[in-house]
């Protein structure tokens, strides 16, 4: 039995707000909060793991531009703190969709990971794809520009939604490693805490790129980590499922008998580091499940076999996506998964995936999900 | 006195009604506005302006005494009526998006 739970709390960032879900450890019933910031963007929004009352939040329109909200109160006031993402020195090039030299731009920020060990420190991966640091809880932001300078930046092309960083992993067992993704550049590692960067795609095949084996520019969707095991990692990319036990340096594909082995969300099991979890999403162009049954799937051997998981689930004419940030577990004593969908349906399993509960239905379409167990 | 109005999703950012009331030096300009928007209300830096360049945001309007005047030069002078704070300079969020 682990520490007794207090309850969870479900950070829903949407198109036009952020919405947060409340519930005990029973996890049946829930208040929801929201929209905080109503017709704003919220890419992201997570708390500290050091203090689960210290939320950051990516808050962003198409008039205004960025904005960072941080709240140390679990969400019930917010406090806009610094937006200023000004890259480190000379912007430099990347190569924009026709081939051609393009600056970096900032966009937004897609991505805020909260340090494992300082509620003040948070990282922020942004588009154009960046890595951005916080040492004082948002009111200013420096770069770490080894990885916008690594010798292969030049040639990072954007995908179809953009060249954001969205995945930072932190490594519990080691502060100096971390782990990034990129679309469409790949997977990155730090070994010296940001300074410098390795790409670490070794393994990977993409068809639709000119060298499939090419050193940089697949298009990762999605990393996860169980945190026991930080060596291990499991990946999302546009096509196939993969794995890697040795950090990074070699994937396998583990995609075994999905029915389409693309999609955006991977997570892993809270107690089960076998334990993970996909949703397949037909593809290219369609981007909604397969047969219009919204299905997630299980594999308890680390990938290779995967059961599909739909008690609770619409089973007929569902044409909703899962995006990347969407999906999270618990660490309840039953962990519990969640995932949001662009439908607005934020569903959530109590029993590791076996039956499923729409816990809020009607929102905006939602773009991530956070859960903090709160003890 | 200048007479300013923000559009609905910024006057949340910054916790103000509908019109503030700004003190700037003469003569008055584009720019002065902003400044002092900026610094009474620091939440609106890079909401109206980009960091990277001073310039307006694309979307972002400055409208006055029934014009456009989004497009006049950062540093050129008010109309009269606004700069005596007879009519208010409206900022705009351009109407697109969903």
């Amino acid at each position: 039995m682990t520490n007794r739970v207090g309850g969870v709390r479900v950070l829903v960032g949407t198109r036009k707000g952020a919405f947060i879900l409340t519930s005990d450890e029973k996890r049946e019933s829930w208040d929801v909060s929201g929209p905080h910031f109503g017709g704003w963007e919220i890419y992201h929004l997570k708390g500290s793991p050091v203090n689960p009352n210290r939320i950051y939040a990516s808050q962003c329109n198409a008039w205004s531009g960025q904005l960072i909200q941080r709240s140390d109160d679990g969400g019930t006031t917010w406090e806009t703190v610094d937006n200023k993402f000004v890259y480190d020195g000379p912007t430099g090039t990347h190569q924009w969709y026709d081939g051609t030299p393009h600056p970096w731009d900032f966009k937004r920020v897609w991505h805020l990971e909260p340090s494992l060990t300082d509620p003040d420190t948070v990282y922020a991966g942004v588009e154009d794809a960046a890595l951005f640091r916080s040492t004082d809880a948002g009111q200013s932001w420096h770069e770490l520009s080894g990885l916008r300078k690594h010798s292969t930046g030049q040639t990072w092309t954007p995908g179809a939604g953009g060249m954001g960083l969205h995945t930072i992993i932190l490594d519990p067992e080691n502060p100096n490693r971390i782990f990034v993704a990129i679309s469409a550049a790949g997977a990155f590692r730090s070994d010296d805490g940001g300074v410098s960067w390795l790409p670490i795609n070794r393994g990977l095949r993409s068809e639709y790129i000119p060298d499939p084996n090419a050193e940089v520019g697949h298009c990762v969707h999605r990393i996860a980590m169980h945190p026991s095991r930080p060596g291990t990692l499991f990946m999302q990319k546009h096509w196939d499922v993969m794995r890697t036990d040795d950090a990074g340096a070699n994937w396998r594909e583990v995609s075994g008998n999905l029915p389409t082995d693309f999609g955006f969300v991977i997570d892993v099991h809270a107690h089960e580091r076998e334990t993970i979890y996909v949703v397949p999403i037909k593809s290219d162009g369609e981007h909604y499940p397969p047969e219009g049954k919204l299905r997630v799937y299980r594999s308890r051997t680390g990938g290779e076999t995967w059961e599909p998981l739909s008690n609770g689930l619409p089973q007929s004419d569902c044409y909703v996506n899962v995006l990347r940030d969407a999906m999270a577990v618990d660490s309840c004593d039953s962990c519990g998964v969640y995932f949001g969908t662009t439908g607005g349906q934020v569903y959530a399993s109590s029993d590791s995936g076996d039956h499923w509960t729409a816990i809020v239905r009607d929102l905006p379409a939602v773009l991530s999900v956070e859960v903090q167990t709160l003890r | 006195m200048i007479r300013v109005e923000l559009p609905t999703h910024l006057r949340t950012i910054a916790g103000v009604g509908a019109e503030i009331l700004l003190e700037i030096e003469e003569p008055g300009t584009q720019r002065a506005i902003l400044q002092a928007l900026e610094d009474r209300y620091p939440m609106l830096r890079g909401t109206l302006r980009e960091y990277s360049t001073g310039l307006r945001r694309p979307y972002m309007r400055f409208f006055a005494c029934g014009q456009d005047i989004s497009h006049e030069l950062p540093d050129a002078p008010l109309p009269e009526a606004v700069a005596n704070g007879q009519e208010p300079f409206l900022i705009i969020g351009a109407i697109s998006g969903g």
